[in-house]
This record gives C-alpha cells, structure tokens and sequence, in this order.
C-alpha cells in the first residue's frame, strides 16, 4: 500500500479511520450486496429443491424439453466473459493499458482495458439474447410457467410420453424453469447494464489507473457471481 | 504501508436549494427526517385501521362511526363487511410491520445516529441511502394503492398464507395482492441498500479512536440489525416474487392441486419472519441501553454481554422460525428442534432485561421523558418475552396457537416494546434533529397515559385469547362459548379508543416543539455520544475536521470527570493521548 496519496482522495470529506476492514468500502458494500444475493438465489433455488423432490410424480427427463446443447454454448460464453472480465482487471492492474498493443516477441497482440470490457459486454449481452431467443422458441412449442400450453406440440409430445416429459409435475417444471433463468437473465442485463454505463463514463475517458480502479473491481466481483450462480443452474436446471 | 493516509480537512458544501437540501437530499440526517415523518404517517394509517379493527370486535353488527364515507364494497349500511374486516386485518399487520416500525427503527434511527455517532461524515454511500429512502416511499405508496383497486387489498393476512393468497379464485383478490408482492419486493430492495450502507459505515468509517468496543451500544444493535436485514429480506423478496408469478404467471410454486407445496411459503415467509421479528427489536433494545445509562447515570451493565448478547440473539434468530408452524401440519420432531432452540433465546434476552435492571440499580435516576419511555419498554418487553416462552413451548402453543394470545404477545413486544423504544428515541435525539426541546411536560401526560391504556387494551387479549377467541375472527358473538368474555372485548375496544386518542398528545407535541420548541442547549441530555459534540441541530458534512474518540460511550459518573457526572468520548484529558489513525484501504 504505497499509494496514500491516492487513497486520500477515495472518500471525501476524508473519512477515515478506525482500522476497518482493510477493504474499500465499494469493495465491501459489494461483498455485502453479494450476500444478500445469494440469500436471494438460495430461496430460489431452495425451494426448486424442495418443490422437486416433494414433487407427486417424476420430472422431465432431461433434455427433452430444453435446448442443452445451445445452453451448453451459451454456458460457455458466459464463462468466456468471465475470463475477459479477467483479463480486463488484469490490464488495468498491471499497469495503465487501455489498448490493443504489441508484445515483443509474441505473434498476438495484448488487449487493454477497453479491448477486453469491450469483449465481457459483446459476451454476456450474447448471453442474454440466447436466452431470450430460447425463451421464445419454447413458449413457441407450448412449454410456459403455468407447464404445457394445451394444443401445443409440446402437450402432444407429453401425452404420447407422459414419463420423458414429466407431465403430472410439467406446472413445477415451468414455474421454477422460467423463474430461476428469469431473474438470472435480470441479473446478467443489470451487469451489463452497469458495465455500458462504466465503459463510457469511466473506460472510455480513461479516468481509470493502476492506483484506482475500483469500478472495474467491483463490477467484475458481480460478475464473477452471477457467472458462477448460472453454472449451478445450468447444472440443477438443465443437466439433472 | 503510510500512517497519515488522511490529513483532516474542512468539509466543504455550498448552500443548496430547498429541493436539493430537503428533498432530494443525500444527507444522512434529511433521509433520516425523510423517512421519520413518512413512517410516522403510516403509523397512523395502521392506527386507523386498528381502530376499524377493534370497532367490528367490540360492536360488531353496529355501524361503524363516519363509516358512511367507505365504499359500498366495505361497509354496508355502516357495518363493516367481512371481506373489508380481513382486508383491515392484513393490511394493519402489513403496514405496522413494514412502513411503520422498521423503517421507525431501521430508516430513521440507523441512518441518523450510525454517522453521528461513530464520527463520520456521511453514509459510506449517501446516494445509494437516498435510493432507499426513495424506494421505501414507493413501497408504502404502491401498498397504500392497493386499497383504491378492485376487490381491494389482500385478504390473507400479513403473512399471506397459501393457498388462499396464491389463488385469486380463493382469495377473491387479484390486483391486490400483486400490488402487495409488488410492493414487498421494492422494500426489500430499499432495505437490502440500506442495510448494506449502514454495514459498510459501521465497518470503514469509524473516526480514529472508535474502536469496536467503544461503539455504543445503539450502533452495535443497527450493525447487526443491518446484518439480519442484508440477510433475511432477499428471502423475502423471493418468495414474494413466486407468489406474485402464482397470481400473473400461473406459475404453481404454492398450489397442492399443482404438485406445489403450500407449506413450503410458511417455511420461506418464517425464514425471513424471524430474522424480522428481531430486526423490529434489536435497534429499540440498543437505543434503550443508551438512554438507560444516561437516565441512570452510570456506565451500562455488563457492556461486552451486552454486545455478545445481541449477536446471540441475532444468530438464534435464523434457526427458530419453525415456532410459528408448530400447527400448521410440519413433522412434529422438527417441532421439538424449534422449541428448544427458540427457549435458548430466552437467555440471551433475559441477560439484557438484568444489565439494564443493573445498570439502574442505585443509579442516580433521572426521570426524563425518554428515560420513562426506556423503562416502559423494559417492563413491558419482559411481559412480551415471557408470554412468548409461553408459545414457544409445544404443548402450550397448541390451545393458543392463532388466538388473541398471539395478539397480545405480539403486541407487547412490537407495541410495549419497539413503540415505546420508538417515543424514548424520538425525544431524545428530536434535538439533534431540529434543534428544539419537546415539551416534558406533555411528554410524561402522553408516556403515563400510553402506558396506562396501553395496558388496558392489550392485557385483556391474553384472557381472551386463553378463552378460546381466535385472532382474526369478524364477529366472536357467533360462537355461545364466547359470547361471556364479550364484554371484556367492549373494555378492550374503549381502551383501544383512549390509547388511539391519547397519541394526539404526541402528534401535538411533535410538531408544535418543531416551530416553538424550547430551543436546545448543545448537550441537553448531558450524554457521552459523540453527536453532542456538534450544534444542533447539526451541520451538513457533520464535523469540519474528522473527530477524535478518547473513550467508551458510557463514562457516567467517572471520577476523572470533575464536577460534572458525565465524560463525553469527544472530550480530550490532559491525560489522554490522540489516536493514531489508520491508512485508508488501497483501492486496488
């Protein structure tokens, strides 16, 4: 910690003092956000588990109603975003890097801050757009949060095959389908929302240096949740 | 590593406009004052409910005084209906709960005096603090709406059990009831901002020399208060949310018809419940103690017990929620778990009702309005927590499971206790708000006459409610085994009446000190807290240069004090030495 000078200005009038936590208060008022949201996620995801095994018949087999595959690649976005989210901290920690540049004696070029936000956004509004072009596509087929439309195909398929598509339980299966991924969806716009909004106010002007960098910390500690609460729901939702 | 990470400078702020300054004001003492006059009215608002409530139980079938304004959906003819009677019922739990008393003790108490009192500035994120004061209006306004829709506000009471308040075709309320998810969901996240706010405040901006343990105890009990809140109202949130896509969506999270489970809301509505019911006491018992050791004059008993006990109340509070399901068909062995681990906070509880008995003990009392208040609240808090020893144990739970027993309980401690609390509070620190004195005089008439019918209106609920009345029957002259104890509802309603009306005493004394108030002196409670070191009522930025604490928040009666019987912390001896102050955290 050899940049008090910086650190003087972080909160004004100077606050200060008492040895706290040793964390900013952005960082820590982050941390305790990210709490409350896994107390949010756990009722959600708590009562997913509870509803499915109280549940009076079997669930859909999986992959029957939903997309996997396509989810399985949009999984891998997600995670993808989460590297450059990575590599976008990186840059600006190493040192004051916004862009694109050479290193010698590597055939690749190294992306700055700009380049590898810029790559987080494209990936995790990708992200969102899948879901909701899944989302489309299975109520297109019948599947909604009340369970299988009537008349839709999928009502058909279900009572041709009543064990693969889980139809006494298919109104459980929806509701907590669509509310999970739902308000997993909410939280990755809300992310990219936040990440837009620091691009042009801060990354793009540059007010961001190896001594201050709090935004891109605290927005990627966000992210890094939201992605790793998507990877348990990919794996309870989809794959079990 | 650097030591002088802060040199203290002026905090600078150029006059501001009246919108700026006291509207949209990002000053944790405005958003305080902000949230103390809107939860005050909805107060009111409960109260008036309250008062339609005990109107039906006395009179029932009577037409209702200056009922001819309602609409015809919910009185006819002057009586209330029944589907209005529930409605009152619901909605007086729901606003007294959540507009009412937590932001009374949460909104206005955490966001006055957690800066003032720990020597800082403002808020660790004074914008993200006028969100949540901003998202609380609009909670309370969009819950308030509900009752100018169709088929009006829920009718399921406040907890909202299911099935009946997922199925619009039972419950035979539709937009109501999404307005009340609705409307849970943005108080949860107003909380959940304030909360994580007075957390990081607590945690980064102590002024040099406010160790943990100088803290006072009010700012230990909204610490871990904001805990519970950051904790227990996401769950809230979701459970809100599958009820409120039960009654859009048509989801089935709750419907047993579905395959959902409809004990599975109880099990989430409790989860958060408990945590809540805590969150509603925790800051009333911190602001006692402070006023406690003040009117006794001699440090607080048994400091460190204090703190250990809030804490052990606080995590006792996560594993007891299954005490207000012991009938509602959960496994009986579960029953037991709960039993025992909600008789373990009796010990906690108890440790603080004896500090704040010892720290009485042969003090030097002085009788001051919030001090009276101060032990209102530790009287009838005990009545309230012995009574809920009562439901706590099984067997005992089973006969007054869902009577008026609850209801004086719950009373006792949420009325006896956090209101009371809530007067003490009010009066004390109303000087360091507008820089005026409430009278004392009608301070006591108001606290003697509160408690007097206060006692009459809610201690007759525990006969009642042993005799078998249960909580939100509509008329209790339908039933022969209870039409004897009718005339104690007749008594209980007329007390009712009395209390309602006494708080006008209050009302008028609130707002005519805010214009002709004696004007204050700068420390007129001759406290320790750091916030009589400012004027009052205090100056936006609070402190020109970053404070200095030198000791412990209850140094009455100190021997090093002089001729005065009280050493405030701000206050430098010759002995005492400046604390060193910390670097500020890197922000990389």
């Amino acid at each position: 910690m050899t940049h008090a000078t910086q650190a003087l200005d972080q909160m004004r009038p100077p606050y200060p003092a008492e040895p706290g936590s040793g964390v900013y208060s952005n960082k820590l008022g982050m941390w305790v956000f990210l709490a409350s949201d896994v107390m949010f996620f756990t009722a959600l995801i708590g009562s997913y588990i509870v509803l499915r095994f109280g549940a009076p018949g079997e669930w859909a087999r999986p992959g029957a109603v939903l997309n996997v595959p396509l989810t399985g690649l949009n999984t891998f976005l997600l995670i993808c975003s989460s590297v450059s989210m990575v590599k976008a901290y990186a840059a600006i920690a190493d040192g004051k890097k916004y862009f694109l540049r050479k290193v010698p004696g590597k055939r690749l070029q190294d992306g700055g801050l700009k380049f590898w936000l810029l790559i987080t956004i494209i990936c995790g509004a990708g992200f969102v757009s899948v879901q909701v072009v899944e989302y489309i596509k299975l109520v297109g087929h019948g599947f909604t949060p009340a369970g299988y439309r009537e008349g839709s195909l999928l009502a058909e398929h279900a009572a041709a095959d009543p064990i693969k598509y889980g139809l006494t339980v298919a109104g459980l299966y929806g509701s907590s389908f669509f509310t999970m991924t739902g308000f997993h969806g909410f939280h990755v716009t809300c992310g990219v929302i936040s990440m837009l909004y620091l691009y042009f106010t801060k990354v793009l002007p540059e007010k961001y240096s190896p001594q201050d960098y709090r935004g891109i910390e605290v927005i990627g500690l966000y992210w890094h949740f939201v992605d790793l609460v998507w990877i348990i729901l990919f794996t309870i939702v989809y794959l079990i | 590593m650097t030591a002088v990470a802060h040199t203290p400078t002026t905090a600078h702020h150029e006059p501001m406009s009246f919108w700026r300054k006291y509207i949209f004001s990002t000053d944790h003492k405005i958003i305080g004052i902000q949230f103390l006059f809107v939860s005050l009215f909805f107060l009111l608002v409960g109260g008036l409910l309250a008062m339609q409530i005990r109107w039906q139980l006395g009179f029932p079938g009577k037409p209702l005084p200056g009922g001819g304004i309602l609409p015809e959906t919910m009185v006819v003819n002057g009586v209330i209906l029944p589907e209005y009677y529930v409605q009152l019922v619901s909605m007086h739990g729901t606003f007294m709960v959540f507009f009412a008393i937590m932001p009374l003790l949460v909104g206005v108490y955490a966001n006055f005096l957690i800066p003032l009192k720990i020597g800082a500035h403002d808020m660790a994120f004074p914008r993200i603090n006028m969100a949540s004061f901003w998202l609380a209006l609009l909670a309370g306004l969009v819950m308030t709406a509900s009752f100018f829709v169709p088929n009006g506000p829920i009718r399921s009471g406040w907890t909202n059990y299911a099935p009946l308040a997922a199925r619009p075709d039972l419950s035979g309320v539709t937009v109501g009831q999404m307005l009340w998810c609705v409307s849970i969901v943005v108080l949860g996240l107003s909380s959940v901002l304030g909360s994580l706010n007075y957390i990081t405040t607590v945690i980064n901006h102590r002024a040099p020399g406010m160790t943990w343990f100088r803290m006072p105890l009010s700012v230990w009990a909204l610490f871990i208060t904001a805990i519970l809140g950051v904790l227990a109202l996401p769950v809230l949130q979701g459970a809100a949310i599958m009820l409120l896509f039960d009654n859009v969506l048509g989801t089935h999270f709750f419907d047993p018809v579905a395959g959902g489970q409809a004990l599975l809301w109880q099990h989430l509505f409790w989860f958060f419940g408990h945590p809540e019911v805590y969150i509603l006491i925790l800051p009333a018992m911190g602001m006692v103690s402070d006023i406690i050791a003040n009117g006794s004059r001699k440090p607080i008993f048994g400091y460190h017990s204090m703190v250990f006990a809030i804490i052990g109340i606080a995590f006792l509070g996560w594993i007891v929620w299954g005490h207000h399901m012991f009938m509602s068909g959960m496994n009986p062995t579960l029953g037991s778990t709960f039993m025992v681990s909600t008789l373990l906070i009796a010990v906690p509880s108890a440790i603080k009702v004896f500090n704040w008995l010892g720290t009485m003990w042969r003090g030097n009392l002085r009788f001051h309005v919030p001090m009276l208040n101060a032990i209102g609240f530790v009287s009838m808090f005990t009545i309230g927590g012995l009574s809920g020893i009562f439901m706590a144990a099984t067997p005992v739970d089973i006969p007054l499971h869902d009577t008026q027993f609850i209801v004086a309980h719950i009373h006792y401690v949420l009325f006896g206790g956090s209101l009371f609390a809530l007067f003490a509070a009010i009066t004390y620190w109303y000087p360091k708000m507008f820089g005026r004195m409430m009278s004392h005089r009608i301070g006591k008439v108001h606290f003697w006459l509160t408690f007097v019918f206060y006692n009459m209106t809610f201690f007759p609920m525990h006969i009642i409610g042993m005799g078998g009345q249960m909580r939100r029957i509509y008329d209790p002259t339908i039933y022969d085994f209870l039409k004897p104890q009718q005339p104690l509802n007749v008594f209980i309603s007329y007390s009712a009446f009395a209390l309602f009306a006494v708080q006008v005493l209050f009302a008028f004394n609130f707002l005519w000190s805010l214009k002709f108030g004696k004007k204050a002196p700068q420390n007129p409670w001759d406290d320790n807290g750091m916030e009589w070191s400012l004027p009052n009522p205090a100056p936006h930025g609070n402190w020109e240069r970053t404070p200095n604490v030198y000791r412990g928040p209850y140094e009455f009666s100190a021997p090093e004090a002089g001729d005065k019987d009280f050493l405030p912390q701000f206050v430098k001896l010759p002995t005492d030495r400046d604390p060193v102050p910390a670097p500020l955290p890197a922000t990389h």
